[in-house]
């Protein structure tokens, strides 16, 4: 499945819901069924400060592909994030680099991408392009 | 002869609602229940309209203005003083500043009071301040190389007293605290503090943020020497507010900012400056925000006080109660004399879910640490839920608001 295909699946999910708190409901479930991170990896390395609440990431390379794992200290925002390494985990890094993100807008979620909002949204999807384009980096090094 | 009494509206919730168009609408399909009121109020359609009068009729600049329009403006301008003057019982009128806000008259303060300061002197401020009454006093520590003391509080967020006075000494030269905490609701004893702190020579600002949209304001009954407010958080617009402060201190006090309207006269040699308030008013100051802050007064001023003040408080209690009977929520702020906002968490639950889900059902509340990060690590906590009232709320909003918090619990849990 490409990532333009894993968008256009959740979007398809969520267009089930037509009522918020359905939706809401829908994402705090996603963000029970994720795996805790390691609590070794609850580190400043790995911390996005956000105003409201905090996120943890980490990321490793197989066979040429990135796989994250991530962690948040308030489960609406883990499901966001659940929903986030769906859509990027297990890709190659160009692709991820190059994605663009429009299931956010499309599922209704945009206001948690302002930057004043602050939930670590945000700054977990600047970190994933980070480590792709480090990972990039080191490849054509 | 007979004495005038003059005739108050009387205080109905539903025909004040009326006044305030932005309550009048839905939110995700949901009507609007506004419980953020600690960070800014709604504004009645006389502030709205004012602005708009203002803006199409008179605007011009004030001050040395020969023609119609700048006497009129700066007429309008100058009452809007009188009137705050008068509400918050100022002996002068020229003794209320016109600033952007709160954060501007206690930045005013602790530079140019604070420049009067010596080495060793020292500042007392209070465990349950707002980030806008510490950092400025951390500035001038710094600046100055006093030594900053903080009044502790306990558990149900009162400030411990006698602690306070043991912080006391004759090197203290200014005590600045809040009158409401905007995070537990605590009303602090103003009295007690003034009367303590001068009883050492020491200075009194009262941060009035939260206090003056509640609460009839006598800065002389008091006789605190420095009293700063929000005209957004009183109903008026953002961008204004007020500092008060005694027209002695306000003189001997070094001006804030240089440039027009706060000078006397200037030669590249020597500048004198001008009389108050227009010392501590350089620049074209924000006109339309002071004349539209004078009619959130003239609104106010409609009412007895005492009515408002019994509707909020018995909003605050209904809400406490209500919360208290919820499973699994803790209350922050239990103080005994308490304003009206509840500040509370759910058992394992973030307060950003407890806020987001209460949003989708149309409930605006604050969540996070409130400016109040000490208060925050005094709890052990990364921050609260925050519901706060204001006059315009009704218990039924209130009983909404329960069931929701009930609602979001359940989900998430």
């Amino acid at each position: 499945m490409t990532i333009n295909e894993k968008q256009d699946d959740i979007i398809n999910e969520f267009s089930m819901y037509d009522d918020w708190m359905e939706k809401y409901e829908y994402i705090i479930e996603l963000g029970k069924d994720i795996p805790k991170i390691d609590t070794s990896k609850m580190d400043e390395e790995h911390l996005i400060h956000g105003c409201q609440s905090q996120v943890w990431v980490d990321a490793k390379v197989e066979d040429g592909k990135l796989f994250f794992e991530a962690d948040s200290d308030a489960i609406i925002t883990k499901g966001m994030i659940g929903l986030l390494i769906r859509v990027l985990s297990g890709e190659k890094p160009e692709d991820i680099v190059k994605a663009d993100l429009y299931f956010i807008d499309k599922i209704g979620l945009h206001e948690n991408l302002s930057p004043t909002r602050s939930n670590g949204l945000l700054g977990m999807i600047k970190k994933v392009r980070e480590l792709a384009l480090e990972n990039l980096k080191q490849k054509y090094k | 002869m007979e004495k005038s009494v003059e005739t108050k509206r009387l205080f109905d919730v539903q025909e004040v609602r009326a006044d305030f168009p932005t309550l009048n609408q839905e939110v995700y399909k949901r009507r609007l229940i506004y419980f953020d009121n600690g960070a800014t109020s709604q504004k009645p359609q006389s502030v709205i309209d004012a602005l708009t009068t203002y803006y199409a009729h008179n605007n011009s600049n004030v001050h040395r203005g020969v023609h119609f329009l700048s006497q009129q403006a700066t007429e309008q301008y100058e009452i809007a003083r009188k009137t705050i003057a008068n509400y918050i019982h100022a002996k002068h009128d020229y003794e209320c500043i016109f600033t952007r806000g709160t954060t501007e008259s206690i930045n005013l303060v602790a530079s140019c009071f604070g420049e009067m300061l010596q080495e060793g002197d020292e500042i007392i401020i209070s465990q349950m301040e707002h980030h806008s009454n510490i950092v400025p006093w951390q500035f001038l520590r710094d600046r100055k190389k006093c030594v900053l003391k903080v009044i502790p509080m306990n558990e149900n967020g009162e400030l411990l007293m006698d602690e306070f006075e043991k912080l006391l000494t004759e090197k203290t030269k200014i005590v600045a605290v809040t009158h409401v905490s905007n995070t537990l609701g605590t009303i602090n004893p103003i009295d007690e503090i003034v009367k303590k702190s001068h009883a050492v020579g020491a200075k009194v600002l009262v941060d009035g943020a939260q206090s003056i949209q509640h609460f009839k304001i006598d800065v002389q009954a008091w006789d605190c020497d420095f009293y700063t407010f929000s005209g957004h958080k009183v109903f008026g617009p953002t961008g204004i507010g007020v500092l008060y402060g005694k027209e002695e201190l306000l003189n001997a006090m070094p001006p804030y900012q240089g440039g027009g309207d706060m000078i006397d006269r200037v030669t590249f040699e020597k500048t004198t400056y001008n009389v108050l308030p227009f010392k501590f008013e350089a620049g074209t100051p924000h006109i339309a925000g002071a004349i539209c802050l004078g009619k959130a007064f003239d609104y106010l001023n409609q009412f007895e006080p005492e009515a408002l003040q019994k509707h909020e408080e018995e909003l605050e209690e209904y809400a406490q109660v209500g919360l208290m009977q919820i499973h699994g929520i803790e209350l922050y702020g239990t103080a005994a004399h308490k304003g009206s906002l509840v500040s509370f968490n759910g058992k394992s639950v973030h307060p950003f879910d407890l806020g987001t889900l209460l949003d989708k059902q149309g409930i605006a509340t604050r969540t996070g640490h409130h400016c109040t990060q000490p208060i925050m690590d005094f709890f052990k906590i990364p921050g609260t839920v925050r519901a706060s009232f204001a006059f315009y709320n009704t218990k039924e909003e209130i009983d909404i608001f329960l069931k929701a918090v009930e609602k979001s619990m359940q989900m998430l849990s």
